[in-house]
């Protein structure tokens, strides 16, 4: 869908303009470079420079890519709107130039407003990483939880194909609407084979989102879409995006909150994920969250993996070419 | 004085009825003879125009057009809006009140249509409904009326109030203008970018509802009917860029009932879905939004069948740096003065077998006679001389480079056009020569 002339190779803007074969590439690279040993890991791009440009806050996305550039050797600057000339109303273009200017080679970019990675991408010529852009897309977030997902049922996290996840139905559950998260998700998941069932109240979930593609589905029961499931994702209500709805929290965590009870009642055996942060007690019941059915924490472990991968790429670091599937 | 022969082409006037080969003789700005091929021969003329094998037709007029002067000259003036107004085969056009200041007082209106900004056509302007179009207190219709306003709007900013649209309707009506209504209920669009539907939900962006547009355009049909039974005053209400098949069904049923309603589509809104936005393209930003494809098959549906009055481009100039931001951050607009013609000629005439007079009608005398314009519009002899020549064959694509605009926000940049301006001819002056040396 997305013209790739207009845009360097590597950059990662959507993941619906990722083939299967890259994604299987780029999980192969994400193997490749955590076998490697830590020295030659540290070879990897070594002098090179990397921008973090980060108009939202963010914990798990900013740290992970940061220490998966170093981790790999490659210097890293943080740019954010609370300390920088975009608090004196410099755009984002002039930004992303001036980055590039500096000897930026890649820029990871947050951004509230959908689609301004394509921008930054259009206007600099560099590999853009989208960190997550308003309620559109967090490409790199699909693919680590594709590979926490791979890992946890013991299936090969290293190469997928279309019939990756045959059989595997993940539901996610809650505030769809404003999810780049789930978009993202729902766009790459049933490429590999998956089912995805989509659950939350009309308000945060409309008919529009079977927009996302064959293999989504909605079912407004969470129960029922629980008994169906092998994983199950669970979102945060995203006060910040929510803008005029009138949303009764009780009413919603009875009918939507992941509680132990639930849980146990309708998926015991399934995988509970969380892209973060969460909000325990709303969403997600604490000790689901800490028990054994949780993989939230590989989740966060696998992003460090994956990001990795992904800055290799958009730089063009030796060996990523040479990963065929 | 000068002396103009247009010889061998097809004229096209709808208003008298004209559909064949014809040499048109223009004389002191006005149109002194139609006359068969030949018969003009002997006429000694300062400069002959070959237009075999083209159609000659009432120079287009445009009734939604953003100049941006005064305030705003970066993206345009009227000197360079009339510019690619008369590239595009226009000789009139009407500016609206959204400048900076707003054009809301008889001072700005005449300043605005002085001789001295340029204008290469024929300038009219609808100055605000409201004062600084902000929907609290109505301007001076009367005094705007006798300084030249051929309507009333707040276009951008629609009239929400009942009251306030009512008063600007009655106080139009008095006057026999009427007031022109940007369909949006602002209350419902708040941080909204594009269309409202399934793309909108997969790009992440916020949608414009069918009913944000669709409450307006039958509100105000509502309010002309009150003021028929209350005032026995027949009002006039013309609709902007009507973009949704709500609208437009309500639009048909108010037409059927007798009512004075006018509209006008865009050509973009015939032309593209929201599927242009592609990856956030900037470009096809505008307000209303780009629709459906079954809203598209609606004003197609209603320009067909005479629903729709006329064409309007909604040109709206903005520079490439206002344009080049985060989708959602990006002004709402799109120039479209060079390309109405070569799209409705395309999409309309051949795409959808269209006559050629009508398309020639619905951008020429049919807006003329929405702000009851007289001696244009038309060539019939003793009206002004405004002309436009060409080639209806001519297939091509828009070069956003070659504009006469100063901005180049349009997403048909590189599209196909059919039909391609050779002269542009206003009240006898030749305004713009097209792609060949004329002879």
């Amino acid at each position: 869908m997305v013209e790739r002339s207009k845009y360097a190779v590597g950059s990662l803007l959507t993941i619906a303009d990722v083939p299967v074969e890259q994604v299987s590439a780029i999980l192969g690279e994400t193997s490749r470079l955590e076998r490697m040993p830590h020295t030659e890991r540290a070879r990897m791009l070594a002098g090179r420079r990397i921008a973090l440009l980060f108009y939202e806050s963010s914990t798990r996305t900013r740290t992970s890519f940061e220490l998966a550039a170093k981790s790999l050797g490659a210097t890293t600057t943080l740019v954010s709107d609370k300390s920088s000339s975009i608090e004196k109303g410099e755009s984002l273009k002039d930004t992303g130039l001036t980055l590039k200017a500096l000897g930026a080679e890649c820029i990871i970019l947050r951004h509230p407003a959908s689609g301004a990675p394509f921008l930054l991408a259009r206007t600099t010529g560099l590999p853009v990483l989208n960190a997550g852009d308003g309620m559109h897309e967090h490409p790199s977030q699909a693919l680590l939880d594709l590979r926490t997902i791979l890992t946890r049922l013991g299936r090969d996290a290293s190469r997928v194909d279309a019939a990756s996840l045959h059989g595997v139905t993940v539901v996610i559950t809650g505030d769809i609407l404003h999810s780049r998260v789930a978009r993202s998700n729902a766009l790459l998941l049933p490429r590999l084979g998956a089912k995805v069932l989509l659950c939350g109240p009309a308000a945060l979930l409309p008919e529009d989102a079977l927009a996302l593609g064959a293999g989504v589905e909605i079912v407004r029961d969470f129960d029922e879409a629980l008994r169906r499931a092998q994983v199950v994702m669970m979102l945060r209500i995203q006060k910040e995006r929510v803008v005029g709805l009138e949303i009764d929290l009780a009413d919603y965590i009875e009918r939507y909150q992941l509680s132990a009870e639930r849980l146990a009642a309708s998926a015991p055996q399934a995988l509970v994920m969380h892209p973060g942060p969460m909000i325990r007690g709303l969403e997600i019941a604490g000790e689901v969250a800490d028990g054994p059915n949780s993989a939230i924490e590989d989740q966060v472990r696998h992003g460090l993996a994956v990001r990795s991968a992904l800055l290799a790429r958009a730089l063009g670091a030796d060996g990523f070419e040479s990963v065929t599937v | 004085m000068s002396y103009i022969l247009i010889l061998g082409g097809r004229v096209v006037d709808p208003v008298s009825g004209v559909d064949a080969e014809r040499d048109v003789l223009l004389r002191d700005g006005r149109v002194a003879a139609v006359e068969a091929p030949g018969a003009l021969e002997g006429v000694q003329v300062a400069e002959r125009i070959d237009a075999a094998g083209c159609v000659v037709a009432p120079g287009l007029v445009d009734v939604h057009v953003h100049l941006r002067e005064p305030g705003q000259t970066y993206k345009e003036s009227i000197r360079t809006g009339t510019a690619a107004a008369a590239a595009g085969g226009f000789t009139t056009v009407v500016a609206m009140p959204n400048t900076v200041p707003v054009n809301d007082s008889v001072a700005g209106l005449e300043w605005m249509l002085d001789a001295a900004r340029g204008s290469l056509v024929k300038l009219l302007a609808m100055p605000a409904a409201t004062v600084g179009s902000m929907g609290a207190v109505l301007t001076d219709f009367a005094a705007l009326h006798a300084a030249g306003a051929v309507g009333f709007t707040d276009d951008g900013k629609p009239v929400l109030e009942d009251a306030m649209m009512r008063s600007a309707l009655v106080a139009a009506a008095r006057l026999g203008v009427p007031v022109s209504q940007h369909a949006e209920d602002t209350r419902l669009t708040g941080g909204c970018s594009m269309n409202a539907g399934p793309l909108a939900f997969r790009l992440g962006l916020r949608g414009m509802t069918v009913e944000a547009e669709a409450r307006i355009v039958e509100r105000d049909i509502r309010l002309l009917r009150e003021i028929e039974r209350a005032e026995g005053l027949r009002a006039h209400l013309h609709v902007q860029h009507v973009s949704t098949a709500r609208a437009m069904a309500a639009i048909r049923a108010a037409k059927a009932d007798g009512l004075h309603v006018t509209c006008e589509v865009a050509p973009h809104h015939f032309a593209l879905t929201d599927e242009a936005i592609g990856d956030y393209d900037t470009n096809a930003k505008m307000n209303p939004p780009l629709r459906a494809e079954a809203d598209r098959r609606a004003m197609v549906a209603g320009l067909m069948d005479g629903t729709v009055d006329c064409i309007a481009t909604d040109h709206a100039p903005h520079a490439l740096f206002e344009k080049e931001q985060e989708f959602e951050r990006a002004p709402n607009g799109i120039t479209g003065l060079e390309t109405a013609l070569g799209l409705a000629l395309r999409v309309l005439h051949q795409g959808e077998g269209m006559p050629l007079s009508r398309v020639v009608q619905l951008m020429s005398a049919a807006p003329a006679g929405i702000i009851a314009l007289q001696g244009r519009g038309t060539l019939g002899v003793g009206s002004f001389a405004d002309v436009v020549v060409f080639d209806a064959a001519a297939e091509w694509r828009f070069d956003a480079k070659t504009t006469r605009s100063k901005s180049r926000n349009t997403p048909f940049d590189g599209a196909a056009m059919l039909g391609r301006v050779k002269a542009t001819i206003c009240e006898g002056r030749i305004v713009y020569r097209g792609y060949k040396a004329m002879a």
